[in-house]
């Protein structure tokens, strides 16, 4: 079994949620107790707040590899994958989590280490012979799909974030081993400038109890005013998911998952979303969701506490009304009380 | 400028019910409505408003069979100039590395200052731009969001990060770009404008007129194998209402006021 190696997404001096998570998919590519080979975090990044990272892993890695470099100082993918090819031993295994670094870093890294590449995985079955049996989804999560790689030589693999839980480890105790004057020549044909903060919009959804959200099936710009109607009468806010806001029928401020806002509401309807694991990763806190999709075979059923089968676009006004009568009803029986 | 857009044609997930076939090594594929790979369509526009802006061509390339020449045609009713289709029994079964591979041939017959690619496709790999741009030694930039052209053989772009904020960036020319939707808003095509570019010829290109060395690409070429499709497992799944339409609301408004759904 090769070396396995697990890369450290980190800001502000803390480690991403994914630092926990990767160990867990590593035993189970390297199954044998103790592993056959220790588990190994490599971080890039500059100054105190690459130390303090390094010292926070040392509970959950028997060995922290650190690249500390000036050019590091903010994850330029095409910066950081020149220091981890001069690093990386040949026919290492790197997992990497599948978010918006490792979707930029990991293809061409697999590429220059010429290594198979198994992108956003989900699951992991195990080695047959030299081969892993890996879960990933396609058809936006509607199928899932078994793969093979052999990984004899190496691999590159990025795991979805949240699909392994971090299980209770005992304290590795960790030594911290300086790798910076292995990491080359950094100069790359990219230059991080700086990074835009998300514009504040007229409602905070990250604040609201009971939010009705809304995606592809809202199916126009004009039948927004449906899902308003309903969250007005119910004292709730409209979110929305990705493809409204590509439409632009809202604003990029409504928007729930990861490249959004995320959300902690009691109650979470969605309504004609699909369920992209990128949008549930922006729902958290274990709301109460309900889930209304014409589509049965959505995605988003499999997550949903109650789900109903129906066309939004008729479904929410009956809703409304419903609500808005029950409204007229307990305001009448509070007024004669 | 001169641009090339990678698309791909792809069952359109919004329109479809994605279903099994028997033997589950396959979506069923009969009476799906395919469209062109959305995100591609999203390049194609980018890639119009910067020849709009600057000047210069716009080419469409896709790797696959005669179908799916008509993606080819849709991107050339939106404005792209030219298309080509990238077909031989040779590629069939390439995985991800292996379609890099082909496309990287392809550059290297022409040149183009800009590659764009959308951000992810059916598969949801979002690994053909990256693998490419590694394969060709050029920068290479995920999850676009905005793109100005700047002097001196440069762009200035704008990537997708978390929490709704933007990464921006410098980047050199020729590079990759895999772009993400929402970027822009796509021009319509109607039926007229397909029309127009239906007697357009489409070159097809395959092993010879590439120089792929066809041990490198194709089914036996790949390291990441598809074993089978399975239907995912649901979870702790939801509670599925049923009865009629009166029925459902009466059991969800049940379920709200006990949830503090109503306020």
């Amino acid at each position: 079994m090769a070396r396995i190696f697990a890369y450290i997404v980190h800001k502000g001096g803390i480690a991403d949620d994914s630092a926990a998570e990767l160990p867990v998919a590593a035993a189970k590519i390297d199954a044998a107790q103790p592993p056959t080979a220790p588990l190994t975090a490599i971080v890039t990044g500059w100054g105190a707040d690459l130390d303090a990272v390094c010292e926070s892993l040392r509970t959950g890695y028997a060995e922290i590899w650190k690249i500390a470099k000036e050019p590091l100082a903010y994850p330029n993918a095409d910066v950081v994958r020149k220091a981890l090819l001069n690093v990386l031993p040949r026919g290492s295994i790197l997992l990497v989590p599948h978010a918006h670094f490792g979707v930029d870093l990991s293809p061409g890294l697999s590429i220059r280490m010429d290594v198979p590449y198994v992108p956003d995985v989900m699951e992991i079955e195990g080695m047959d012979g030299t081969s892993l049996k890996l879960v990933r989804q396609e058809f936006g999560g509607q199928v899932s799909a078994h793969v093979r790689c052999d990984i004899s030589s190496g691999a590159v693999i990025n795991i979805r974030p949240g699909a392994f839980r971090p299980a209770p480890t005992a304290a590795a105790g960790g030594k911290v081993v300086d790798k910076s004057a292995d990491a080359g020549d950094l100069t790359a044909g990219r230059h991080y400038l700086e990074t835009i903060a998300a514009e504040a919009g007229d409602v905070d959804i990250s604040k609201q109890q009971v939010l009705v959200s809304i995606g592809r099936g809202i199916e126009d710009k004009e039948n927004v005013g449906i899902a308003e109607e309903l969250a007005e009468a119910m004292g709730a806010a409209v979110s929305c998911s990705r493809p409204v806001v590509d439409a632009k029928w809202m604003d990029k401020s409504r928007q729930v998952g990861s490249s959004g806002i995320t959300v902690r509401p009691k109650v979470y309807l969605a309504c004609g979303i699909s369920g992209s694991f990128q949008h549930l990763d922006g729902i958290k806190g274990n709301p109460f969701l309900v889930a209304i999709n014409k589509n049965p075979k959505a995605p988003i059923f499999r997550v949903a506490d109650v789900g109903i089968v129906a066309d939004i676009l008729e479904f929410l006004p009956e809703l409304t009304k419903r609500v808005l009568e029950e409204k007229s009803v307990s305001g009448s029986e509070r007024r004669q009380s | 400028m001169e641009i090339l857009v990678c698309a791909k044609r792809v069952p359109d997930t919004s329109e479809n019910e994605i279903e099994l076939n028997g033997a589950r090594n396959d979506i069923e594929r009969d009476d799906l409505v395919y469209s062109v790979n959305e995100p591609d369509n999203y390049a194609v526009e980018e890639a119009l408003q910067i020849v709009d802006r600057v000047g210069g061509k716009v080419t469409v390339v896709t790797v696959g069979s005669d179908e799916d020449e008509e993606i080819l045609r849709r991107e050339m009713a939106m404005g792209a100039h030219h298309g080509v289709l990238i077909s031989d029994d040779a590629f069939s079964g390439s995985d991800g590395r292996g379609i890099a591979a082909i496309l990287k041939a392809f550059v290297q017959t022409k040149h183009y200052d800009l590659i764009l690619t959308g951000v992810q496709a059916d598969d949801g790999c979002a690994q053909v731009g990256g693998m490419l741009a590694a394969m060709l030694d050029y920068p290479f930039a995920s999850l676009v969001t905005s793109i100005e052209v700047l002097e001196g053989g440069k762009l200035k772009i704008g990537r997708e990060i978390e929490g709704g904020n933007k990464e921006i960036n410098a980047i050199d020319l020729p590079c990759v770009l895999s772009i993400q939707t929402g970027i822009n808003e796509p021009r319509y095509v109607g039926m007229r404008g397909i029309r127009q570019v239906a007697s357009v010829p489409i070159p097809t290109l395959g092993t010879p007129e590439l120089g792929v060395d066809p041990e490198t690409v194709g089914d036996r070429a790949a390291k990441v194998k598809r074993v089978d499709y399975f239907v995912p497992p649901a979870g702790r799944g939801a509670e599925m209402l049923q009865g009629s339409r009166e029925e459902t609301i009466d059991k969800l408004m049940d379920l709200l006021k006990a949830k503090g759904g109503l306020n």
